[in-house]
């Protein structure tokens, strides 16, 4: 990792410092949309600068209170994130790959749709229904996309396949039963450095007509 | 990233107060953010303070009516790529919008932060590079690596303006309207975007209070046909190396009026009169196509490594003219 990105690391001594003395409950008395964790929150308004919050954020179907800084990334915050509970948040399925916005490694659902998580704000992803590949599956039973995944052998090291497999969801989602050439633009924003792109394509195709 | 402070915007004249605060780059406009964090990841920017534009209400909108489209600074590059009257009227633009970097970038990037992202210039994005740009004394393109650079317009910056949606929102005649503290005031789209001779650090007309707000497009004449042709180096998502926005109001095979707008060429979108006199008036036929290529090209300045631009953008507005008679 770069020198330079060491210094934008995820404030844990900070965090669990407010976790040790209880700040974590102010969250629950200020309304969701104002975001404050500090003990500043009661005079909180919309419009008044904020360097570091206590966000609620709704992913996979639970929700999650996180302190974080403005800057944090919502990639930083499924991968390394620490709730207000001390609880690790632990969803390392969304990849640290480029960092910038695209290898597609990192894509999460936001509202159904396709976003790299590591050029979304965490902050921007407050009121937002995340889903990230953990959430795709209902229990034991795998999502089709990811069933259709398997069937294909659509992965070789597997490293990029977390991202498919949620942007195909995705591209799902917004057009049931794409043809070849609209899964290829669907999946145009994720890359595969093994070079298995028939193989997924093959699998969107299959599970479509499951989904 | 540095650290920075964050607020969510309220109205249009508490973002202009805040801009009016400090000159450029302490206080910076968040919407997408999928240029401006590649920003701030990369110490290009290293703003006190984030606005939050996102919390403004209505400004997401695409509003049809007679008088054309009304579309907010807000609204996705997905929403525009996907609208079905702007597949159907102005297709340019829908094939512009559908053309920009990935699904994932176009779901949350926005009309305002496509026409206000910043150039790729490997030099400019190089936090250790003090160009011209950035207020340093040199365009290292000129003498360095300059494969994406510009052939037209470039001197004394040979950056060339990334945006999809300007060249064809600029071909169909779009105005921009901008908020600043004095109140809000519009201009053609063209007039916004501005070239290094004229100011070598910004690519528009933007002062550091003022913001985006909307674009305006008039309804296309009866019998237009309009395209965005964007040559890319592979056929995965990429910016452009040459495109063209051509918008041809066509009688048969003969050309009424045409706008023809080149993108990926030079540091501001690039409007060919050249080109568009080359086919006015005319029965577009292969050798009229060929001159109207030529002539867009013909005052082009190569630097070292792009001469293929020239022959790419020529054959683009060929191909573009020829589409148009067919």
């Amino acid at each position: 990792m770069p020198e330079k990105d060491k210094k934008q690391g995820t404030n844990i001594s900070r965090r669990n410092f407010l976790k040790g003395v209880g700040t974590g409950t102010v969250a629950a008395t200020v309304a969701p949309s104002v975001l404050i964790g500090s003990e500043k929150a009661a005079e909180a308004q919309a419009g008044d600068a904020i360097a570091n919050a206590t966000i609620e954020l709704n992913i996979n179907g639970k929700s999650y209170q996180v302190e974080v800084e403005a800057r944090t990334t919502l990639l930083t915050v499924l991968r390394d994130g620490i709730d207000t509970g001390g609880n690790n948040i632990d969803l390392t399925g969304a990849k640290l790959i480029c960092d910038r916005g695209e290898c597609g490694g990192c894509t999460v659902m936001v509202d159904g749709k396709s976003v790299y998580a590591c050029m979304m704000l965490a902050i921007d992803a407050q009121g937002k229904q995340i889903t990230t590949v953990e959430g795709l599956a209902d229990g034991d039973d795998l999502h089709p996309v990811q069933e259709a995944f398997i069937q294909h052998d659509a992965l070789m090291c597997g490293f990029c396949t977390p991202g498919f497999i949620v942007s195909s969801a995705a591209l799902l989602n917004e057009n049931a039963n794409p043809t070849m050439e609209e899964i290829k633009v669907g999946l145009s924003g994720n890359t595969c450095r093994c070079g298995t792109y028939p193989f997924i394509f093959d699998a969107v195709k299959t599970a479509s007509r499951k989904v | 990233m540095e650290k920075f402070s964050y607020v969510n915007a309220t109205s249009l004249e508490q973002v202009t107060s805040l801009l009016s605060e400090s000159g450029w780059g302490e206080v910076m406009l968040i919407a997408g953010g999928t240029d401006l964090l590649a920003e701030l990841k990369e110490y290009i920017e290293t703003p006190k303070t984030l606005v939050n534009l996102k919390t403004l209400p209505g400004m997401d909108s695409i509003e049809v009516d007679a008088s054309g489209l009304k579309i907010g600074a807000l609204a996705t590059v997905a929403d525009i790529a996907m609208h079905p009257t702007i597949q159907h009227h102005y297709t340019v633009l829908s094939q512009a919008a559908g053309s920009v970097a990935t699904p994932q970038i176009r779901n949350v990037g926005t009309l305002g932060g496509n026409l206000c992202q910043r150039p790729r210039c490997w030099y400019y994005r190089d936090e250790s590079t003090d160009c011209l740009k950035k207020g340093g004394d040199i365009c290292y393109a000129v003498d360095g690596l300059s494969k994406y650079h510009a052939i037209l317009g470039g001197d004394p910056v040979y950056i060339v303006h990334p945006s999809d949606l300007a060249p064809a929102l600029i071909a169909l005649g779009a105005s921009i309207k901008i908020v600043g503290p004095a109140g809000e005031k519009t201009m053609s789209l063209e007039e916004f975007f501005t070239l290094p001779a004229a100011n070598p650090f910004r690519e528009n007309v933007l002062e550091p209070n003022e913001i985006v707000v909307e674009v305006s497009v008039p309804v296309p004449k009866p019998n237009t046909k309009s395209f965005y042709l964007k040559a890319r180096e592979k056929g995965a998502p990429d910016f452009a190396l040459s495109s063209v926005a051509g918008v041809f109001e066509m009688d048969g095979k003969t050309c009424k009026t045409a706008s023809i707008v080149l993108g990926g060429v030079a540091p501001a979108p690039w409007r060919s009169k050249e080109a568009e006199a080359a086919v006015t008036g005319k029965m577009i036929d292969e050798s009229v196509s060929q001159q109207a290529g030529a002539d867009a090209v013909k005052d082009a300045e190569p630097l070292n490594d792009n001469m293929y631009k020239v022959t790419l953008t020529r054959n683009l507005v060929s191909r573009a003219a020829m589409m148009a008679a067919s």
